[in-house]
């Protein structure tokens, strides 16, 4: 595609669930990936709930819809993003989190986990850097 | 007649569970569901709270919102019991009155 | 269109754009009735395709867009089938969309 790349930045703040903000900014992720431009995906504050590992609806009669987080890469978004402090005042760590891996089918280059931990401060520089934040 | 509170909000996104334990009196029932299950979790930053409300309270957590969310009984604060849907609808037979913070 | 489906006797609901209403409710000769509206025998070759789509969304909970269906099936299948060409032959209305309700799966998400 011949047009400028943007930074597009998807900020999550919301848990699971409980609103239907986590699914709904999912699906635009998604969708918005045919667009071809730079994608990350932040999550912040109760966001960081979304990407916790073992969720299981049956129970609740939702659809689950955390299996989804790890097509992620497949839909070519390459960079996601937690803030640390949001986890810390959670009690939850990285290894509470589902891993997304992701391929570059060309050249066949691998990462294994694209989920990245990061300080507060780098996500508000994250959030400076981008073109475009879709908040949820 | 004592009274079953709920709180369906997460305790980091809202303040009702904090507004909750203000008014709740002596000896009542607290269950968390929804989102406000996370307020039943070890090692939060809302942990002292629901310790100190655990002194006074009977604080109940419901088991298939927590399971949706990841969350397995080992992760919960001792002292608060997980109760299924029909122990929901025990508590609040049992309580009579029921005060939901939205 | 209508409503339901009929297949060996049975009635299927359908959505207003022919996809199966419920997912649990598939067998195979949905597939096979759908592809026949759509002037469509279907070969092994597009029961790959149907098959791998059925097995991704039960694992993904989603139908993928068309570039990740032929990304993921050339991870699967192989490159010679990885391509959009080979798709398009077997699905003239395009592989994600078409093979995807033959598969009784929602219509993709991601496709615009």
């Amino acid at each position: 595609m011949s047009e400028v790349v943007k930074k597009f930045m998807y900020l999550n703040r919301k848990a699971p669930y409980g609103t239907i903000y986590a699914w709904e900014a999912l699906e635009v992720v998604l969708i918005g990936a045919a667009f071809d431009q730079d994608v990350s995906v932040m999550f912040i504050d109760d966001g960081v709930y979304q990407l916790t590992k073992g969720q299981d609806t049956k129970a609740i009669g939702m659809k689950n819809f955390s299996p989804t987080f790890r097509t992620l890469g497949d839909y070519e978004v390459k960079k996601i993003f937690v803030d640390r402090a949001s986890l810390e005042a959670r009690g939850l760590s990285q290894d509470d989190l589902v891993e997304i891996a992701w391929e570059d089918f060309e050249t066949e280059e691998e990462i294994e986990n694209i989920v990245e931990v990061i300080d507060s401060a780098r996500v508000g520089e994250l959030m400076n850097e981008s073109d475009a934040i879709f908040s949820f | 007649m004592s009274i079953l509170h709920t709180v369906n909000k997460s305790p980091f996104e809202r303040n009702a569970l904090e507004s909750c334990l203000k008014f709740a009196t002596d000896g009542s029932a607290l269950l968390l569901f929804e989102d406000g299950v996370y307020a039943a979790l070890k090692g939060t930053a809302v942990e002292p709270h629901v310790n100190d409300a655990l002194a006074r309270l009977k604080v109940y957590v419901l088991g298939p919102d927590l399971q949706a969310r990841g969350f397995s009984a080992e992760r919960i604060i001792e002292g608060v019991s997980v109760v299924d849907y029909a122990g929901f609808v025990d508590l609040a037979a049992e309580n009579g009155k029921v005060q939901a913070w939205l | 269109m209508s409503d339901t489906i009929e297949v060996d006797g049975k009635q299927y609901g359908v959505d207003e754009e022919g996809y199966l209403a419920n997912l649990n409710d598939w067998v195979p000769g949905i597939a096979t009735v759908m592809a026949a509206q759509d002037n469509i025998e279907l070969t092994d070759e597009h029961w790959d395709i149907i098959n791998f789509l059925r097995e991704y969304y039960e694992e993904y909970q989603i139908a993928p867009a068309v570039r990740v269906l032929t990304k993921a099936v050339g991870k699967k299948l192989g490159k010679d089938k990885g391509n959009s060409k080979y798709l398009y032959s077997l699905f003239p209305y395009g592989p994600a969309k078409q093979a995807c309700r033959f598969a009784g799966l929602p219509k993709p998400t991601g496709c615009v």
